[in-house]
């Protein structure tokens, strides 16, 4: 799978409460979490982000809360992927369990500029700078979670499992 | 080559006799976990599996503390779903209001987690169980559900960090203060995907109540699970109470850890963390200057008896200052119930705090207690992100119970010695 987008860049420790405030946890309806995706951290971001486009941070992206409503939202306001140095654990786990691609490299996010244009090929982890030509190699996924993905998210995962 | 006490515990339930750290293995659980926020989403994907039942009625829990008393009508039926799912499949642990608590002061008290379970809850403050010597983590809805259909998750078996407190503590310095003093050494990704176990004089010398504390904190430095190793304090806690048989266990002397730490708690403060995260630590008596509009005694972190029993010694025969609020959460009814006999809440309310039900309430942000923009609140609670108790523009200070009351009467951040 190949994205395209528009590069939004964010910094360190993006907690899951700047992702999505929990004055908005009472409903867990993507569209509706998507208006306010990333508000705490850019109160313009979910009027501007369009679909395809890539959140690229720095270390520790995700941290904070278990809420699954941080990677609904960022999926359902149309962000292809999100790039950072780093994921906290429970936001990875839950990135890969409901199907939004993440990628970790370093070298991506310190050469990538806030409206760039990024091209990600998922299968390979490869990142391209459009505006640079510069291209990064992501850090791969454990096959294991791979097979997650593959399959669409956890539940489907589960699922074969439970028919076998 | 040794285990930690967390991969003994990981290694138990995956049915293996040694796991080195970074394997990924797939474990049967003790316990699954959801609450009002996480398990209606979690609810929606176990739907999808079209099952008829969960794994095991007795083995999930829910919870619903977040927004309830339901806030609005919103969080009434998130509410709602959670109910009627429980009644729908027969689950024994819902906890209506009433019977329920914060999460994570609840659980441990009804004996529902004891020493070497393995649990995970939709909630990232599910490590707070690791005070028993049970490995807890935190992880999403979709990972509840499909622990709620196989009562199995996958990990990846965890490097640990050995954090090793020693010296006499000093009077007003608790288990907040030992987690901040960790939080604030090595940064809120400091122990990403890793164990953190503490260990040391300071720590068999900690009361549970405290234990408590420390190990809920432990995601704010990122921490997979956060554990201590049962000793006789933890067995007096859990005897009477588990539910179900429990197992002890302790790290191998050849253990090998990512890294190790030590501090001399003799030499402690209490510690206040300023915005907007967790690891921006300093001592009280470098924060004289910050005025405050609410003082917030409670959570999953502080809302245990020991936390009210500090805060009750302190505000006894003081009135709180005039121009800001004290808002005191109980965290569970049996805690509430027991403040109620010792004359804590009588003590509260002469002094000018109200005291709510149980519930997570101001700590997110959520309801009872929201800020305004450009207040300021300092609280026991977990997280002082942007935001975190309302306005984008308000700030939460972290500190310990003892703090917090001293401060509630001074109006500014104040040293428990000051009052």
């Amino acid at each position: 799978m190949k994205f395209s987008g528009q590069v939004y860049k964010f910094g360190n420790d993006i907690d899951t409460d700047a992702i999505i405030p929990a004055r908005y946890l009472n409903t867990f309806d993507p569209a509706e979490l998507a208006r306010h995706c990333m508000e705490d951290a850019d109160p313009q971001f979910p009027q501007k982000v369009k679909a395809g486009d890539i959140i690229v941070a720095e270390k520790n992206f995700g941290c904070g809360s278990s809420r699954e409503h941080a990677p609904i939202a960022i999926k359902a306001a149309g962000v292809s992927c999100v790039i950072a140095k780093s994921f906290a654990r429970i936001f990875y786990r839950n990135a890969v369990n409901i199907g939004l691609p993440i990628l970790e490299s370093a070298e991506a996010v310190d050469a990538i500029r806030e409206g760039d244009q990024v091209e990600v090929e998922l299968e390979t982890g490869r990142i391209l700078n459009l505006r640079t030509g510069a291209s990064y190699q992501a850090v791969p996924f454990p096959g294991f979670m791979q097979q997650i993905m593959d399959k669409g998210g956890l539940i489907e995962y589960v699922r074969d499992k439970i028919a076998k | 080559m040794g285990m930690t006490i967390s991969q003994k515990i990981l290694a138990a339930h995956a049915g293996r006799e040694h796991l080195e750290a970074g394997e990924l293995i797939n474990c049967k659980l003790d316990l699954v976990l959801g609450n009002d926020v996480t398990a209606p989403v979690a609810i929606a994907e176990f739907n999808r599996l079209g099952l008829k039942q969960v794994f095991d009625q007795e083995r999930v829990v829910l919870v619903p503390d977040h927004f309830t008393p339901a806030k609005d009508i919103k969080s009434a039926e998130q509410a709602k779903t959670v109910r009627d799912f429980a009644r729908g499949y027969g689950i024994k642990n819902y906890f209506e209001i009433g019977t329920m608590g914060i999460e994570h002061c609840l659980l441990p008290e009804q004996g529902l987690v004891g020493p070497g379970d393995l649990v995970i809850g939709a909630d990232s403050h599910t490590c707070t169980y690791g005070a028993l010597g049970a490995f807890a983590t935190g992880v999403g809805s979709t990972d509840m559900a499909a622990a709620m259909a196989t009562g199995e998750a996958w990990f990846k078996v965890p490097e640990s960090i050995k954090f090793i407190y020693y010296g006499k503590t000093p009077r007003w310095v608790g288990g907040k203060d030992f987690i901040l003093q960790a939080i604030g050494d090595i940064g809120v990704d400091g122990a990403r995907y890793m164990s953190m176990e503490f260990c040391g004089e300071a720590i068999t010398n900690l009361s549970i109540d405290n234990r408590f504390s420390m190990a809920n904190m432990a995601i704010e430095a990122g921490g997979k699970n956060g554990i201590i190793a049962p000793d006789d304090i933890t067995l007096a806690y859990v005897q009477g109470r588990a539910k179900r048989p429990y197992t002890i266990y302790q790290s191998d002397h050849d253990a090998v850890y990512a890294d190790e730490k030590e501090y001399d708690v003799s030499k402690m403060e209490p510690l206040i963390a300023y915005p907007h995260l967790p690891e921006n630590t300093r001592p009280v008596s470098a924060a004289a200057d910050v005025m405050i509009d609410q003082v917030v005694i409670g959570s999953c972190t502080n809302g245990r008896i020991e936390d009210l029993q500090t805060a009750a010694s302190i505000l006894k025969g003081h009135r709180v200052h005039p121009e800001l609020r004290v808002i005191i959460f109980p965290g569970t009814q049996e805690i509430y119930l027991e403040a109620l006999r010792r004359g804590y809440i009588e003590t509260f309310v002469e002094s000018g705090a109200v005291v709510s039900t149980p519930t997570c309430g101001p700590c997110l942000g959520g309801h009872m207690g929201i800020l305004a923009k450009g207040e300021k609140a300092l609280a026991t609670t977990n997280r002082n992100f942007v935001g975190r108790m309302g306005h984008p523009e308000s700030e939460v200070y972290l500190c310990n119970p003892a703090v917090a009351a001293a401060s509630a009467i001074k109006g500014r951040i104040t040293a428990p010695w000051e009052v």
